[in-house]
């Protein structure tokens, strides 16, 4: 658009900064308006928002909480296979297992508590037990996960130490204790893996909200091959058959989920999820999920090889989750994601003849 | 585990054992003159701190930006050429040729409204608007706050215990209208700029946990009424038992499509939509996203059962893999 004679000889318009791969919106009132640079005379025809203002609120979460949602996984997973290699007889990955499972348990809920508005409130968590609340839920999950995975995890500590835990007459309540509570720990660890799913999904925020079906699924798989890999990178390839083939299975379950979930989505709500930073994790999440995966196969039998392809399904997880919560993010703060998937629900509900639950109403 | 959505008493359903007759806002923006009176009064009886540092945010005389931690009441002005009202115009009657059924008396806007009787300026408006916590009948922050810190009133209201809650911001995510917000001071970053923060502030009260409006609890239990409702000069705020003012704003609605206003429409006066019908009902004269309002909010929670069913089969997915890994084949 040329608006005057002299445009020809400013010098080039900078290149869009902004890292989102959409069209920018650019409305008449705002920006631009300093005179530094042209201006197109009519706005672009778009969807109305009150001064492009967002209408839900993002959740006030630092990336710690992205942390979690990749620790989180990793800890229940490696207590599932921590239990597998206590049923089966493979020492060493159980006792790697297990120190995984508190490890990843203890600093994610660091992560969490950290996070919180009054760190020092915690325990409020612990107040209610509700069942409309998956944080509620999930607090009770991750308490109960913690306390088996702690117990099966003191146990191994001590044999490492050669019993140098100041145990005293506790110690062969220990060794009594720690089979049931490694397998109390497996048996939390898919729900640990699952929960932040529904938190997530349970909220307004656009892109989560309306990955609600298929999130626990991605998150599973992500979980998986995330805890598989680093029993990958922990444990001598004689024991870790287990890990490889469950390592496989969360790779084509995470490619599916996340295909489905890409697939089924309303296409303004998974935007996010294409587009701009989290877009640009998300893909080499794949990408890191596939070689891993294909490491496992063709090489999982040789240690550097499997090490390497655990340490890529380790990244692919936690790029997953990145990925995701970002996409969240960016979602809540743009209100096209609001909006215009919830203009089509509604006119998809009238169009369908159902004209008695819209908010908006005649009389 | 309490009804997750559809119509219902929620105070009932909270299962108070003397259940008052549930309290609401009727907010007729057709005569709200955005004196922001009722910001004032709201910031000064809940002691509610300033929010941010005073900027000019160039969206016509709305500097206050949006609900948030300190903010209860928001007044929001839009201004609208003549095509933008005849939009809001078709929209409304629209709305009106849906035939709503069972919602109030029928209107009179069947009658071909003379244009020229319109009251209204044509080349130009101004929508004003003083936006409020929705008191929702399901409301999403209540039911996602996993300490108990918000809670049911007696009156249907929704509130938060500042002193139990620990700032997890789940209710923030959860809130359909994006109205709660976790408390800063704002003060994150050092103030070096001259006169950002204008003067001495006081002390912020309820850092770090989720602040929203109480629908002055405190003033209803004493049998007044709220500081907004109670300082607005023209009855824009209108308040009462939520039945009362549904009635209120169906009555007005009605008599502003006799005058051919067939934009005005109410928001929130529904009981079947996805949030069981809000206690604050808001009378508008265009579509809902215009005032920066959901089109068709949904509490999340009513979708939980679903979610709760796709979780448990996840994890029935996972275990099986595991158990896969250990007993399967040979690899």
């Amino acid at each position: 658009m040329t608006t005057s004679e002299y445009d020809s000889v400013r010098p080039p318009e900078p290149p869009d900064l902004s890292r989102w791969g959409r069209r920018r919106r650019r409305r008449a009132r705002s920006g631009g308006g300093d005179g530094a640079r042209e201006m197109p005379l009519v706005p672009e025809a778009d969807f109305t928002s009150y001064y492009d203002r967002p209408v839900v609120k993002p959740a006030p979460w630092g990336w710690d909480v992205a942390a979690y949602l990749f620790l989180g996984g990793v800890a229940g997973g490696s207590a599932v296979l921590g239990a597998g290699g206590q049923l089966t007889g493979r020492a060493t990955l159980r006792r790697n297992c297990r120190l995984a499972a508190l490890a990843s348990v203890s600093l994610g809920a660091i992560a969490l508590v950290r996070d919180l508005g009054r760190p020092e409130r915690f325990v409020n968590m612990l107040r209610v037990i509700k069942l409309t609340s998956p944080m509620s839920l999930g607090s009770w999950i991750l308490s109960a996960f913690s306390a088996g995975a702690a117990v099966a995890a003191a146990a191994e500590v001590d044999r490492i130490t050669g019993e140098r835990l100041p145990l005293g007459p506790l110690r062969p309540v220990l060794r009594i204790a720690e089979g049931p509570a490694g397998l109390e720990a497996a048996a939390l660890g898919p729900e640990l893996a699952v929960y932040t799913a529904v938190l997530l999904a349970d909220t307004s925020t656009p892109t989560w909200n309306h990955a609600h079906d298929e999130l626990p699924f991605v998150f599973v798989s992500s979980a998986s091959l995330a805890a598989a890999g680093l029993a990958m990178i922990t444990t001598p390839v004689a024991e870790a058959a287990p890990a490889r083939k469950l390592a496989v299975l969360g790779v084509i379950g995470d490619l599916v989920a996340t295909g489905v979930m890409h697939r089924r989505m309303d296409p303004v709500a998974a935007e996010p999820l294409h587009q701009g930073r989290p877009g640009t994790l998300l893909r080499l999440s794949q990408g890191l999920a596939v070689a891993g995966g294909i490491g496992t196969v063709l090489g999982g039998r040789r240690r550097p090889v499997a090490a390497a392809a655990g340490l890529a399904l380790m990244a692919a997880s936690a790029l997953t989750r990145f990925g995701i919560y970002e996409a969240g993010i960016r979602s809540a703060k743009d209100p096209r994601y609001t909006i215009e998937p919830q203009k089509r629900r509604l006119a998809a509900r009238r169009a369908a003849g159902i004209t008695d639950d819209s908010i908006t109403t005649a009389g | 585990m309490p009804q997750l959505a559809g119509p219902t008493d929620p105070a009932a359903d909270a299962r108070w054992p003397d259940v008052k007759p549930r309290k609401g806002f009727f907010t007729d923006t057709s005569i709200c003159i955005g004196c922001k009176a009722c910001e004032v009064a709201c910031k000064e009886w809940n002691h509610n701190p300033r929010d941010g540092d005073l900027k000019l945010l160039g969206s016509s005389y709305d500097n206050t930006g949006a609900l948030g931690a300190s903010t209860w009441r928001h007044v929001a002005f839009v201004e609208q050429k003549s095509d933008r009202i005849e939009e809001a115009r078709a929209t409304g009657r629209a709305l009106i040729d849906l035939g709503m059924p069972g919602m109030g008396p029928p209107t009179l806007a069947d009658r071909a409204p003379a244009e020229a009787m319109l009251p209204d300026t044509p080349e130009f408006r101004w929508l004003i608007s003083s936006d409020v916590c929705k008191h929702c009948t399901h409301a999403g922050c209540l039911d996602v706050c996993p300490t108990g810190a918000l809670f049911r009133t007696e009156f249907g209201t929704v509130v938060v215990q500042a002193d139990v809650c620990n700032g997890c911001g789940t209710c923030v995510a959860g809130c359909p209208f994006g109205v709660v917000e976790r408390r800063t001071d704002g003060t994150a970053a050092p103030k070096t700029k001259r006169g950002e923060r204008k003067g001495e502030q006081p002390e912020v009260p309820n850092l770090g946990v989720a602040q929203k409006c109480t629908l002055c609890y405190d003033r209803l239990i004493d049998d007044q009424t709220p500081a907004c409702a109670k300082t607005c000069p023209t009855t824009s705020i209108k308040f009462g038992d939520r039945a009362e003012m549904v009635a209120l704003a169906q009555e007005r609605v009605a008599a502003l499509h006799a005058q051919g206003r067939t934009e005005a429409r109410l928001y929130g006066a529904n009981e079947q939509d996805g949030v069981g019908g809000t206690g604050s009902v808001f009378l508008l004269l265009d579509e809902p996203e215009v005032y920066g309002l959901p089109p068709d909010p949904r509490v999340p929670t009513a979708d939980l059962p679903r979610m709760y069913r796709r979780a448990g089969l996840a994890v029935a997915g996972m275990a099986a893999a595991a158990l896969f890994s250990f007993i399967g084949g040979r690899s």
